[in-house]
């Protein structure tokens, strides 16, 4: 039981911090603080600098441009990438297709997808949901029927986010429609997404975004090369990804800046002639998310020490479902500091309105995703009370 | 940053854990223990002494065993998961803790000792009707005649206090809050006890021109002393709390399974057992708050910055366990025979005896704009 950081770490952490604040493009970074939508041009950009100087994918393993790191460094890694407004690398690039490449798929697909994949030269997009098949995602109807040396792949996905910039998509298949268990019926096919028969249309969403998309696939040809790992185990790989993604999807320095901007934005705002921030009931709330963040905080902490041999701990649900509802606390509280002018969401160039307070609300109403994907809370309240409590 | 316990921490909690057990392990033993005065078991108290608890964290020079506060956010810890009523956080982190950092050398070797040896029990007399959590006396007072120390005025409610072999007793010299020792058995000292809704003790003192010898050489205020011990008292509470709540969760996930309504076990309704999984979620943030607070003692950190903030996320926790776990058993729950309820009326003690949630997220909204952001990494 140890407080403070290692002197090796507490450099770590320095060298981390200089590199993030110095080696992206601060109207990159602007653009992550102020709420922007990035260009792709900028995502790329954000992440080639990282894989440049081996910053992207260091959870990788070592021969594919992994760092051997220790849990802490990881999580210091991630952490100040998010305080300083880094673009995180393309989650479903590094987190997700990346490392179940590097563990299931074959020597051929590594050498041809893995460095292109840590370096974004290869966009890829999840394949994952249907219209039928959310929270239940084993009940997807995609089907791949094996026809010579291909696979001809029909159906729809859809909240295929940032499919619109996609090269690649991973994409979850039932080709044994027949399998007892419907899991054992489900593998995992890589294609282009220029490949003849796929066909993409845009969803606008509450804030006014085009963030995801619906996906449709008309007798897609799929080289049989293209298959990750074995025929019928995609939901083992399947698994494996989501609990990848689990990790790192609290996202507590993020929510951590935005309590910063929260106070700086505070101390503008006047009631009664005394700042907002200032005012008793304000600060009550910001010291308790601030606490509330701490303890999230030290939990992940806990739960990065403890994950044995790449998986991870079952208490990884409580940073989802935690991590998801300060997230959306922290958005709601720029709502609230914006006040009256947090209705002035498109104003024109010459508003007084700032920035900030403009995109406040399509913000707080973009966030009510967080607590939706990855594994609803609901879902992970099912694994904390299945898999911790036994019930 | 290490969370982990070494080997030597292992065993002393598997130590404490049997001693405890074997007292506590049938909840039916601490209704009977906690039906009599002084509302614990004074032979239980005696085997803690012998293992060395109650001088764990006194230097081994004034007869205690120089551990740090690790270990005794253990031995804390397993006695909330019995709901053992032996006063061990009240009587060695707060009373004695608070000789140890002020009493002179003899005095450090004379109460410290006997505590650590089980055959003296310090109480700290502070909290007066109608004063809050503060760390200065509001009422009382200390008058010096010629060298001669004498004690006015009422202290209530004091934990222990009617049991007590030694009382530390806050009082106004001036302005100054100061420290003084009394004798359980003094003169011009009356004492009624009483027992509290969680089965341990608590008493009205009234001093009435009581002798008493001041605690340390020093004549400063000792308030920020007194802040600083109940700081630390605040943390060992919060990892009492803990047990506590464990046993609470679990003794409720257990209960889901095995109790039978419509043809069906409880854990077949998804509204209680997500009811339960948001229980486990305030226990593993409680935990990670309060282990950190801990390891700020160890390193000598802001002690009082991290008890507040141990205790804002144990008081959610422990009201938030507490309450659920007598609801999610039904009407089983509060009676006396059954042990769950009793685990909530300590958890209801633990958070007011010391200042609740909202009194420290009070003190922490007073300077949430003097950093930028709270650091766990230091």
């Amino acid at each position: 039981m140890r407080l403070h950081l290692s002197p090796e770490d507490r450099a770590f952490r320095d060298e981390m911090r200089t590199f993030f604040s110095t080696a992206v493009p601060q109207s990159i970074r602007d653009a992550v603080a102020a709420h922007r939508e990035l260009t792709k041009e900028q995502f790329i950009e954000a992440q080639r600098a990282l894989n440049a100087a081996g910053l992207a994918v260091p959870h990788w393993p070592v021969e594919w441009g992994g760092r051997d790191w220790t849990p802490l460094q990881r999580h210091i890694w991630r952490e100040e990438m998010q305080l300083a407004g880094v673009p995180e690398p393309l989650a479903f690039n590094t987190s997700m297709i990346g490392p179940v490449i590097a563990t299931f798929g074959s020597q051929e697909q590594k050498e041809r997808f893995l460095p292109a994949t840590a370096n974004l030269d290869i966009w890829w997009c999840q394949g994952f949901s249907e219209p039928d098949a959310g929270s239940d995602l084993a009940s997807l109807r995609t089907t791949a029927v094996r026809d010579g040396d291909d696979w001809v792949v029909n159906g729809q996905k859809t909240w295929t986010t940032l499919g619109q910039h996609a090269d690649w998509i991973f994409c979850l298949v039932r080709t044994d429609p027949t399998a007892e268990k419907r899991q054992r019926g489900i593998s995992l096919l890589l294609f282009p997404m220029d490949a003849p028969g796929v066909t993409l249309r845009p969803i606008e969403l509450l804030d006014g975004g085009f963030e995801v998309n619906e996906v449709f696939f008309e007798d897609v040809r799929v080289p049989a090369e293209n298959l990750v790992g074995e025929e019928n185990h995609g939901w083992d790989y399947a698994k494996f990804l989501l609990g990848n993604e689990r990790v790192g999807i609290a996202r507590i320095g993020s929510t951590k800046r935005m309590l910063i901007e929260a106070k700086e934005h505070a101390r503008g705002i006047t009631v009664n002639g005394a700042p907002l921030s200032e005012d008793p009931y304000m600060t009550a709330r910001i010291a308790e998310l601030e606490n509330e963040l701490l303890a999230l905080e030290l939990t992940a902490l806990r739960v990065v020490a403890n994950s044995a041999g790449g998986r991870p701990h079952p208490a990884s649900s409580v940073l989802k479902l935690r991590g998801s509802e300060l997230q959306q606390a922290a958005t709601e509280l720029l709502v609230d500091i914006a006040g009256p002018m947090s209705v002035a969401s498109f104003a024109d160039e010459d508003s007084d309105v700032p920035e900030w307070a403009q995109v406040a609300t399509p913000s707080y109403l973009n966030y009510r995703k967080v607590s939706i994907y990855g594994g609803s809370n609901e879902v992970q309240r099912t694994i904390i009370a299945g898999s911790i409590l036994g019930l | 940053m290490e969370f982990s316990y070494d080997d030597e921490q292992n065993g002393l909690r598997e130590a404490v854990s049997a001693l405890l057990s074997r007292a506590y392990g049938d909840s039916e033993q601490r209704r009977r223990v906690v039906g009599t005065d002084p509302g614990f078991d004074e032979k239980t108290w005696g085997q803690l002494a012998e293992m060395g608890l109650l001088g764990l964290p006194f230097a081994e020079a004034d007869g205690g065993m120089g551990a740090g506060p690790v270990e005794v956010s253990i031995v804390a810890e397993e006695i909330g998961r019995v709901l053992a009523p032996e006063p061990f956080v009240e009587a060695v982190v707060l009373a004695g803790g608070l000789v140890a950092d002020l009493g002179t050398d003899a005095q450090r070797a004379e109460v410290l000792g006997a505590l650590a040896e089980g055959t003296l029990l310090p109480a700290f007399a502070h909290t007066e009707v109608g004063s809050r959590w503060q760390a200065s006396a509001q009422s009382v007072t200390a008058t010096e005649d010629g060298g001669a120390w004498r004690l006015s005025g009422v202290k209530e409610p004091v934990p222990n206090g009617a049991r007590a072999d030694l009382l530390v007793v806050s009082a106004l010299v001036g302005d100054a809050t100061r420290l003084f020792l009394v004798p359980g058995d003094a003169e011009g000292l009356t004492r009624t006890g009483h027992r509290n809704h969680d089965g341990t003790r608590s008493a009205k003192l009234t001093f009435a021109g009581t002798p008493a010898q001041p605690l340390g050489a020093g004549t400063g205020d000792q308030a920020p002393a007194i802040e600083k011990a109940q700081a630390r008292a605040r943390i060992a509470y919060g990892h009492e709390a803990l047990g506590a709540m464990e046993t609470a969760l679990t003794t409720t996930a257990e209960y889901l399974k095995a109790r039978k309504q419509f043809g069906v076990s409880l854990n077949k309704f998804q509204s209680l057992t997500f009811r339960a999984a948001d229980m486990y979620v305030s226990l593993e943030l409680a935990r990670s708050t309060v282990m950190w607070a801990t390891l700020v003692v160890d390193a000598d950190g802001d002690v009082v910055a991290a008890a507040d903030r141990a205790r804002l996320q144990a008081s959610r926790a422990s009201r938030h366990i507490g309450k659920e776990a007598i609801q999610l058993h039904g009407g089983i729950a509060v009676t006396a025979e059954y042990k769950v309820g009793h685990y909530t009326s300590r958890l209801t003690a633990i958070d007011h005896l010391l200042g609740d949630g909202d009194w420290a997220l009070a003190r922490l909204a007073g300077s949430v704009t003097e950093h930028q952001t709270v650091d766990a990494l230091q």
